[in-house]
């Protein structure tokens, strides 16, 4: 296909955004459930929990791996010079990821108490530790990591764990964890739900806090995270939406529209990786120190002939990607009952 | 350690490759059975086949799960480990990578939901419509990576740009690089292994149950439709193993020679059907039969095959021949013995006399190991054939590596994968065996849900 004068760089770059919102998105309420699995105190109402995102969390996980294909398949040299660079942080990513996949396969299968609390604690700390990794590994690309002229990485692993990246860290844990619980309330009813409301608040207000601290870090530490928006003050608007759909959560809770919280909550999501795409543009990876060897849309990127055929491969597959998703959610719609295929 | 990032990281690949392609060969032969249930199910209404799609559904789900979580690490591997390879075929190999995940993985997971859980909340049809987009799925992830590793056994459809440290692979036709000289044959030859691995799966629970007269209806309607699905497989592998053998011959003659043991080039080449090779004086021992070599690749017994001292003069040119050849040979060793038992089972199930031949019941019940063994060493075959490049004559292996990564981080990622994997590889045989000792249950002979009345069991 022909694209004409399209940008297919910015396109793309748009797209991996795109990619990994809808992760943040989907599989950010299967971590935050995984994240409050332990707080559920009952075999019942854990196997309630697991089962609210059962049919969904494979799928969700598919976005990871999508934008981890697109990103080596777009900009490989981001792709190279980050999962190299982050080695260490990406292999107990995986691990983590491996624990709680398996973990929510494998607990219902037998009914020995020590089985089941073996994989209930592999599952939760798996469902933290991938959060934490993930903020962890955009504080880093936020804060900039050092990269030599030739665009490979020349820290360590020890470096990587600065404090704003951990910082961006536990955000990510918290805004996972309240987006997971509300979520589970979508998906929950009787005493679990009404136990899941108390969460829902705790989690909102350890998530505001991060929330306050982080932001207040970015603007003092990492002035270049909002250039942008100091010299248009018109995408200040973005962040208004930002924290406008945050202080909605709390009211929608309150007045019992679980469903509308959630929207809420990504609409939150949303509008932070805008900023945060915003902020970043044209650069992919930011070189701290020596801005130079930064890896951009345009150093770091494919020949413009694959981007044009990847985008074909997209505009033929997200669409259909998007019918069955919204389909599947459709079927498994409403409140988890469990029956003899539940976990 | 005084291993270096080189062998630390074949090790690597090699370690998480091979535990990961337990699973997915499973899943994808898995797939086909379950569909040809769910239609006989909804063909001819007998209750058996309702309990068998519930029966080996659960146990897909246990290969799948597996499957998909060691899947991930392959996804991330190539930047992790093979950072300099990653930017070198980013631009080709990437693009059939990306498309894996947005065709394969989204239609398998997506659909997976309303295979294991959709029961109570659709109808059959539906139902069966889910089950074979899973399937579908499954083997359009084989079609990718196939795609995307033959272009690494027989590059095509591309151009290098840059020189030196900055040169790369840049596609120039996408369709030429899908359809690169190998990738259709390797494609059929990996399918066929798949539907044996999930064929020969159900025939070995099966022929189990039979000998322990447990769940016998199950048994031999599962064993009906696993040796139909193996035999066919079998036969079918026999006919993909030689096209490809023969397009290795004509693309890459020095994995053949590796394959077959082979240094001298003569007329008449001989086959050697098993046998050791002494790499330090060139010379291999074992059965020969004449000529049959160069009649199995080109047609014509006369033609010459062309041996490693012709096509890799320099022994840093050459995989590890020896290796080579014992992998290839246990693949097709282990392949001919698959037709021949599916053969014998077919033969006796339709003579009626299976069920009395209680030692080739049990070579059944053994033959699950088969496809696993002959995948295993089908796929080691074809990637230390390959050595020393990681892309045929483009890129070689030991150019590939990471820049950054040192010789004891990789070390500690082995032992952290080690350690996962053995025990999730002990968790899924416990579990396995599990399923197939309490064995289908009888509940599911009266269909459920919206198939009929709605029943509540207890956790």
């Amino acid at each position: 296909m022909n694209f004409g004068s399209l940008d297919l760089n910015t396109t793309w770059f748009i797209l991996i955004g795109v990619l990994f919102t809808g992760y943040a998105m989907l599989d950010g309420f299967d971590l935050g459930v995984g994240a409050l699995h332990l707080f559920a105190k009952t075999d019942e109402e854990r196997r309630v929990m697991l089962n609210a995102i059962g049919p969904v969390w494979d799928g969700n996980e598919v976005w990871l791996v999508t934008g981890g294909g697109a990103l080596f398949a777009a900009f490989p040299n981001v792709y190279a010079t980050v999962f190299s660079g982050f080695y260490l942080a990406f292999v107990l990513l995986l691990v983590a990821l491996i624990f709680r996949a398996v973990a929510i396969e494998f607990r219902s299968k037998k009914p020995m108490l020590w089985w089941r609390r073996m994989w209930d604690i592999g599952f939760s700390a798996g469902s933290i530790l991938s959060s934490l990794l993930i903020g962890v590994a955009m504080g880093n690309i936020a804060w900039g990591i050092p990269l030599d002229e030739r665009g490979e990485f020349a820290g360590t692993f020890l470096s990587l764990l600065g404090p704003y990246p951990l910082m961006l860290g536990v955000t990510t844990v918290a805004l996972f964890m309240m987006h997971g619980a509300i979520y589970a309330l979508m998906k929950t009813e009787g005493a679990l739900h009404d136990r899941l409301r108390g969460w829902i608040n705790n989690a909102i207000i350890f998530f505001i806090i991060c929330y306050a601290v982080t932001t207040m870090a970015t603007l003092l530490y990492v002035p270049h995270m909002a250039t942008r928006v100091r010299a248009n003050p018109w995408l200040f608007s973005i962040a208004l939406v930002n924290m406008l759909a945050i202080a909605n959560i709390p009211r929608e809770i309150h007045l019992g529209r679980d469903w509308r919280a959630f929207l809420s909550s990504c609409v939150a999501m949303i509008a932070l990786m805008g900023l945060f795409g915003l902020e970043m543009y044209p650069n992919l990876v930011l070189s701290n120190p020596a801005p130079l060897n930064s890896l951009n849309i345009h150093n770091a990127a494919s020949s413009q002939k694959t981007l044009g055929i990847m985008l074909t491969i997209a505009l033929i597959g997200v669409p259909v990607v998007l019918a069955y998703t919204a389909s599947i959610y459709w079927i498994f719609r409403g409140k988890v009952k469990l029956d003899k295929m539940s976990y | 350690m005084n291993m270096d990032v080189l062998t630390l990281s074949r090790f690597q690949f090699a370690l998480t490759a091979a535990i990961h392609y337990l699973y997915p060969p499973l899943s994808i032969g898995l797939g086909i059975v379950l569909v040809i249930i769910e239609a006989m199910w909804l063909k001819t209404g007998k209750p058996v086949y309702h309990q068998m799609a519930r029966f080996w559904t659960k146990v897909f789900a246990l290969t799948f799960a597996i499957g998909v979580a060691t899947g991930i690490v392959m996804e991330f591997e190539f930047g992790t480990n093979w950072a300099t390879y990653s930017r070198y075929v980013g631009d080709v190999f990437g693009s059939a990578l990306a498309a894996e995940g947005i065709f394969a993985f989204f239609l398998e997971s997506g659909f997976l939901a309303v295979l294991l859980f959709g029961w109570d909340k659709v109808g059959p049809k539906t139902h069966f419509f889910a089950t074979c987009m899973v399937c579908l799925g499954a083997h359009f992830s084989a079609i990718w990576i196939v795609v995307a590793n033959s272009w690494m056994q027989t590059p095509a459809g591309f151009h290098i740009v840059g020189e030196g440290l900055k040169a790369r692979a840049e596609i120039t036709d996408f369709w030429a690089m899908v359809f690169n000289p190998s990738s259709m044959d390797r494609l059929f030859h990996t399918l066929c292994g798949a539907w044996q691995a999930g064929a020969f799966l159900v025939i070995s629970v099966s022929a189990w149950y039979l000998l322990k007269r447990r769940h016998e209806d199950f048994a031999r309607a599962s064993l009906r439709v696993g040796l139909s699905v193996g035999l066919a497989a079998s036969l079918l592998q026999l006919v993909s193993g030689h096209i490809s053998a023969q397009g290795v011959a004509k693309n890459q003659p020095v994995k053949l020679a590796a394959f077959e043991g082979l240094y001298a080039t003569s007329s008449n080449t001989p086959l050697t059907l098993f046998g050791w090779v002494d790499e330090k004086n060139e010379k291999t021992f074992g059965p020969k039969i004449p000529s049959l070599l160069s009649f199995l690749a080109w047609t014509d017994t006369a033609k010459p095959v062309a041996g490693l001292r012709e096509t890799a003069p320099d022994l840093k040119d050459r995989p590890p021949v020896n290796f080579t050849f014992q992998l290839f040979h246990v693949m097709v060793i282990v392949g001919f013995w698959m037709i021949l038992i599916s053969a014998l089972g077919f033969l006796y199930f339709w003579h009626g006399s299976l069920f009395e031949k209680r030692w080739l019941l049990w070579l059944l019940v053994f033959s699950v190991l088969g496809p696993q063994i002959a995948n295993q060493a089908g796929w080691f075959a074809a990637e230390v054939g390959r050595q020393p490049w990681i892309v045929q004559g483009l890129l070689r292996t030991s150019e590939g590596l990471s820049a950054v990564v040192k010789a004891n981080t990789i070390l500690a990622a082995i032992l952290l994968f080690s350690a996962v994997y053995i025990l999730l590889f002990a968790v899924f045989v416990y579990l396995l065996n599990d399923k197939i000792q309490h064995g289908p249950d009888d509940t599911d002979l009266v269909p459920s849900g919206k198939l009929a009345l709605p029943e509540r069991n207890n956790p």
